[in-house]
């Protein structure tokens, strides 16, 4: 008995010793930053003045705030926009890519060039490509003899522009996740299904589809959290513009907190931030779960 | 797959040729898609200032402007951008892979008490927005007056808890024998992390090597934030701020586009197999 805890207190020492250096980091630049946040929420915290607690009145100002509203409706209609079609074009195309044919690799490896590229390279060279005059893709429209399009420069078209790049940029990255997925679901599956005389469409529907299910769970939540965190592009493409069309929440936040120097009222938005990301991840498990039930 | 494939070839129909082509003929569109905006970034960087944006589009400037690049080095301090990437780069990948392996062998391999606990805070924190901690941030490297500087670039990303839980699932799999047998040689347990288990996750370590690299390498959101003056920026940082400098030039701003995106690219070419690990395992966590 006596060596036995010996042996535990033993274990405790270099357990905690080995975690040390990481937890004092982690508790440094995660935990306490956190905390900080919801405490700043809650002040008028704005660098100059001398900080007071002012109770909720960040939140309540925030949810009178016209372009905060337009900024929680941008992000959300950002997120349908990408995430659905994202993950259903993925998904799609890893299943056409999750075969031994010639010259495969070749085709991933051009997938995934965008996913490795920096979203400040992507936007700047989309940027052009969106250019109203002059434009590639005008140009291109216009030999298909249809009208241009004011891509980043109307109110309607630029969160759409913005979502179109976004899905190009996060192909590859879902479907990597996508191809890991697919070697997991046994072959003899589809080999019975082609004896009994299944299509290509009903093998998809009937076998890949449930088969993956918790691949496809991780890969909507990944880019739910993600989508709901958009600020690079809008930051370089649009900056927010026209006339807030493609301002969101963390576009909003990063402009009070480091431009206006709004700190206190940052933080509440980042709070707002993160309740939302909280609520679309539990609806999410929530929905994946009954879908899950229903297609078994 | 064997058995397929006889079914198949036992029915060769000419009707498996018609979609083998069709097949390949969607795989190039989709090649072309995902590859012509790079295309236009490198036409563009090489051409004249105007011929950038023109109808009709020039894919092959002739001849091609190399004085652009010349160009972005004697306006802006573009060698520079590239030594800050670099330093930063070096150290978050070093730091992360020396923080994250101790933690991740910890919390793997020694039981102690309240480990599973720690653990779920770590995976718990993967799921906060990263504008949840960034003013804190800010706020406690102001206080240090260490804004302007690569400091809050580097330390602060020395702590993943991505880092710490993709190591852990390496370290997890490893046979226990082999930790008992540097016990009886005499190691302790920090000899053992170092000399034994180490050298044994080297492809872990690899993944989460390249993958803390592009991430750092790409990061926008940092830069932007923590530094002001252009002699600190970062190449991805330098790159965006051209855009305000030269705003009709884009074949200035596509030459330090192709700039930034070229040493990444390569180390994608060399390592793809990390690269895709690592993405591969960013999605299936949790």
């Amino acid at each position: 008995m006596k060596t036995k805890s010996k042996i535990q207190t033993r274990r405790n020492f270099w357990g905690y010793l080995f975690i040390l250096p990481n937890f004092l980091g982690f508790v440094a630049f995660m935990l306490v930053p956190i905390l900080m946040s919801l405490y700043f929420s809650f002040t008028n915290y704005d660098v100059i003045s001398t900080m007071q607690f002012i109770g909720f009145e960040n939140y309540i100002n925030l949810f009178q705030d016209e372009q905060f509203i337009v900024a929680i409706l941008n992000t959300l209609w950002f997120t349908v926009l990408t995430v659905p079609a994202g993950i259903i074009l993925a998904l799609l195309l890893a299943v056409l890519l999750n075969r031994q044919i010639r010259g495969i690799s070749f085709f991933r490896t051009l997938v995934f060039i965008p996913v490795i590229t920096s979203m400040v390279a992507v936007s700047l060279v989309w940027s052009m490509l969106y250019e109203e005059n002059g434009g590639l893709l005008n140009t291109l429209l216009g030999y298909m003899n249809l009208p241009s399009v004011a891509w980043l420069t109307s109110t309607e078209m630029a969160m759409v522009s913005i979502a179109i790049m976004s899905i190009w940029k996060g192909l590859g990255y879902n479907m990597t996740i996508f191809l890991a997925g697919l070697q997991g679901v046994p072959h003899d599956l589809y080999e019975a299904a082609t004896i009994d005389g299944a299509n290509a469409f009903q093998k998809f529907c009937k076998i890949t589809v449930p088969m993956i299910g918790p691949t496809t769970y991780f890969v909507t939540l990944m880019a739910l959290i993600g989508a709901l965190q958009v600020f690079d592009q809008v930051n370089i493409m649009t900056g927010g513009g026209p006339v807030n069309a493609t301002r969101t929440i963390a576009f909003h936040l990063y402009q009070y907190g480091f431009q206006f120097y709004k700190m206190g009222y940052a933080c509440a938005a980042a709070y707002v931030l993160f309740i939302l990301v909280f609520i679309v991840s539990l609806i999410q498990n929530r929905s994946s779960k009954k879908w899950a039930e229903a297609t078994v | 797959m064997t058995a397929t494939m006889d079914i198949t070839k036992k029915k060769k129909k000419p009707g498996d040729v018609v979609r083998r082509v069709l097949m390949y003929v969607l795989l190039v569109i989709i090649g072309i898609i995902m590859v012509v905006p790079f295309l236009w970034m490198i036409s563009s960087s090489l051409k004249e200032q105007y011929d950038a944006v023109k109808i009709p589009p020039v894919w092959i400037p002739v001849p091609p402007r190399f004085e652009n690049y010349v160009q972005i080095f004697t306006e802006q301090p573009m060698l520079q951008f590239m030594i800050n990437t670099i330093k930063i780069v070096f150290f978050v990948v070093l730091g992360q892979l020396f923080f994250s392996s101790l933690a991740a062998y910890s919390f793997a391999r020694i039981r102690f008490q309240g480990r599973s606990v720690m653990f779920f805070f770590y995976i718990g924190t993967l799921m906060v927005p990263t504008q949840v901690t960034l003013i804190p941030t800010y706020v406690m490297f102001a206080k240090v007056n260490l804004i302007d500087t690569h400091f809050p670039l580097i330390l602060p990303a020395f702590f993943s808890a991505f880092g710490v839980f993709l190591l852990r699932q390496f370290f997890i799999s490893l046979p226990k024998e082999m930790e008992e047998a540097a016990e009886i040689d005499g190691c302790n347990p920090f000899t053992t992390y170092w000399r034994i288990m180490l050298p044994l996750v080297v492809p872990a370590m690899l993944t989460l090597g390249v993958f803390t690299l592009m991430n750092t390498w790409n990061d926008y959101m940092g830069p932007l934030i923590y530094l002001t003056s252009p002699e600190k920026y970062t190449m991805t940082l330098g790159i965006a701020f051209f855009k305000g400098i030269y705003t009709t030039q884009w074949n200035l701003v596509m030459a330090g586009s192709v700039l930034s995106v070229v040493p990444i690219l390569v180390a994608y070419l060399c390592a793809q197999k990390y690269f895709i690990e690592g993405i591969a395992f960013s999605g299936v966590k949790g």
